[in-house]
């Protein structure tokens, strides 16, 4: 079989409900072995789209293929091939987490044997040994959803749907999901990740594709997403007002904020060491000692800003 | 480190029953692990069955033909409306799981999504088996007496088997329907209460109006619950054993490809 260099490519996809027009020409293109991270905010269509890809969903227009599967003519060969992780957790709430594994590895057309080892494989990779016989409805929230991942991962497919995996969890249960999800990606596994969290995105993904009303709007890779924006900032904290004022004079206009409270003043750089090296010498000229500096780099947050006009869910942007 | 992955490679159809298996085993360890549900296939026919003996009993006792005792007559009917509420289960079971992401994970696998239903209807007649036993057994206790051979029980059976699948259908298509458990509730209430009690199930019909009497004795329920009754008094089961099959096969064969059509298209929505 060919080995298609994009196992997930979606081309001018469009579905309406009714009315209301969700995907309005979507293009989508997965590497192979990389993750691609969806970002967008509610209502964006990225649960629609995920759902499309997976073969739950029909569509009005476009094409969309896995793994070189049309996913309305071959849906079967599709499913074979791909996990999915949805929103709620979609595991059985009075079966056991060992029950659920072995009945969906079974559902996968696993043999009865392979289901059973490849069930333990997951419960001690997934930290659920422990809880392994105790029915789903006893579980705490990110034990769930970390049940629901190893349940989409039985078979192993090459192709994971994550759709928001790690909303609604504790900034704990985030960060094991994260590392979950890390080491999915270092075997190889194509992951196709829904998030309306940037630091998310930033954190996971190899490339970012930014959606807001149905159409992309930007994608890249984080960095060059963050160059898009704006250059980076370096902002310099000093003594007192009389220090600030003497900064001030010292640099002209390359000063872009000055904080008169916390007496900081910013200035935009372009190239961290040549700037910032230069700065400090024109401030060591005029004797202005600097109490502490910090270089901001764009956040994925002014990214989307810029982009929709849009504040993004801020839930985890506290840390 | 994982263990080399083994499918297991069944022609389609063997695929779809193997399929319908892991589902019946799902829902038939809901049974057991559904503590409250538990409850009421074990106490809600018990406490039927001795509350209608108890308060209908003397009244109604007295219109029964010479020699036939309330409760043996009341048996047959108690059994038949267990059942038919019993179905509500499998509506609340298959609204359940298209309310809930579940029902996506099933759709994203290579397997076939009717297996959902069949787990819920087979799993429902199970549980109606183990509600009709506790029945049985309960009646025995409180004075309850069949002159039936082990012919006339295996008939029984064979209707209640077919009555469960029957009804189950029709409930599997509610569920369907339903947009929330409650809705179900009602659904399937306002449909099996007016049935089961417009019927012989608990008094002949001989005492009702004449439109309701019309009714009472031509619907499906009064069918097979005469049969039953008929086959446990040891009375002749004249059309009843026929018309029960009729109506449950007919049932069947309109409810299940209904079910299953509504089924896709409500899940694929």
């Amino acid at each position: 079989m060919p080995q298609a260099n994009y196992v997930i490519e979606a081309k001018n996809l469009k579905k309406s409900y009714g009315k209301t027009s969700v995907l309005k020409g979507l293009n989508l293109r997965v590497e192979r072995g990389t993750m691609l991270a969806l970002l967008g905010p509610n209502g964006a269509g990225k649960t629609t789209t995920v759902k499309i890809l997976s073969t739950l969903l029909g569509f009005d227009g476009g094409t969309v293929k896995v793994e070189g599967h049309d996913v309305k003519a071959d849906a079967d060969e599709v499913r074979r091939v791909i996990g999915l992780t949805g929103q709620s957790a979609a595991v059985d709430e009075l079966l056991t987490g060992r029950e659920n594994l072995i009945m969906m590895g079974r559902l996968y057309r696993l043999t009865k044997k392979n289901a059973k080892a490849r069930a333990e494989e997951l419960l001690k990779e997934f930290d659920l040994v422990k809880a392994a016989g105790r029915p789903v409805k006893t579980y705490s929230g990110g034990m769930r959803r970390r049940l629901d991942l190893a349940v989409s991962l039985i078979a192993t497919p090459p192709i994971i749907f994550l759709d928001e995996p790690t909303t609604g969890l504790d900034p704990r249960s985030r960060l094991a999901m994260w590392n979950i999800i890390n080491s999915l990606k270092e075997r190889g596994t194509t992951i196709l990740l829904t998030t309306q969290y940037l630091e998310e995105a930033d954190q996971l993904a190899d490339q970012i594709v930014v959606i807001d009303g149905g159409k992309v709007i930007a994608e890249g890779t984080a960095k060059e997403l963050k160059s898009k924006v704006g250059k980076d900032r370096l902002e310099m904290t000093f003594k007192d007002e009389r220090a600030v004022a003497a900064a001030q004079a010292a640099l002209g206009k390359a000063v872009v904020d000055v904080n008169q409270k916390e007496n900081t003043v910013t200035t935009v750089i372009t190239d961290t060491n040549k700037d910032v090296k230069n700065i400090l010498i024109k401030l060591a000229d005029q004797k202005v000692a600097v109490q502490s500096l910090t270089v901001h780099k764009p956040t994925l947050d002014d990214v989307f800003l810029s982009l929709t006009g849009k504040q993004s869910s801020k839930k985890t942007e506290e840390k | 480190m994982a263990a080399p992955l083994e499918f297991s490679s069944k022609p389609r159809f063997l695929a779809a029953l193997s399929d319908s298996l892991i589902m019946i085993r799902r829902s038939s360890t809901h049974i057991i692990r559904n503590t409250d549900q538990l409850l009421g296939t074990f106490f809600q026919p018990i406490m039927f069955l001795v509350l209608f003996a108890a308060v209908f009993g003397g009244a109604i006792g007295q219109a029964l033909p010479e020699g036939i005792s309330y409760l043996d007559y009341l048996m047959a009917g108690i059994i038949v409306q267990t059942v038919a509420f019993g179905s509500t289960t499998t509506a609340i079971a298959v609204c359940n799981d298209l309310q809930k992401g579940i029902m996506d994970r099933f759709r994203s696998l290579p397997m076939n999504n009717l297996a959902v239903l069949n787990g819920h209807v087979v799993s429902d007649v199970f549980r109606n088996g183990i509600s009709t036993i506790v029945m049985l057994l309960a009646g025995l206790v409180i004075g309850f007496r069949s002159s039936a051979s082990l012919q006339d029980w295996l008939t029984i059976a064979g209707i209640l088997l077919l009555f469960t699948l029957a009804f189950s259908w029709v409930a599997a298509i509610l569920g369907v329907l339903a947009k929330s458990v409650e809705g179900v509730q009602w659904l399937t209430f306002v449909i099996i209460f007016p049935l089961t009690f417009a019927s012989s199930a608990f008094v002949p019909t001989e005492g009702m109006g004449k439109y309701l009497k019309a009714f009472a004795e031509n619907q499906p329920i009064t069918q097979v619950v005469e049969a039953v009754r008929a086959l446990i008094l040891g009375t002749p089961v004249g059309d009843y054993v026929w018309l029960s099959i009729a109506w449950c096969v007919g049932t069947l064969i309109i409810a299940i490809p209904l079910a299953s059509w509504l089924f896709r298209k409500r899940s694929s929505r």
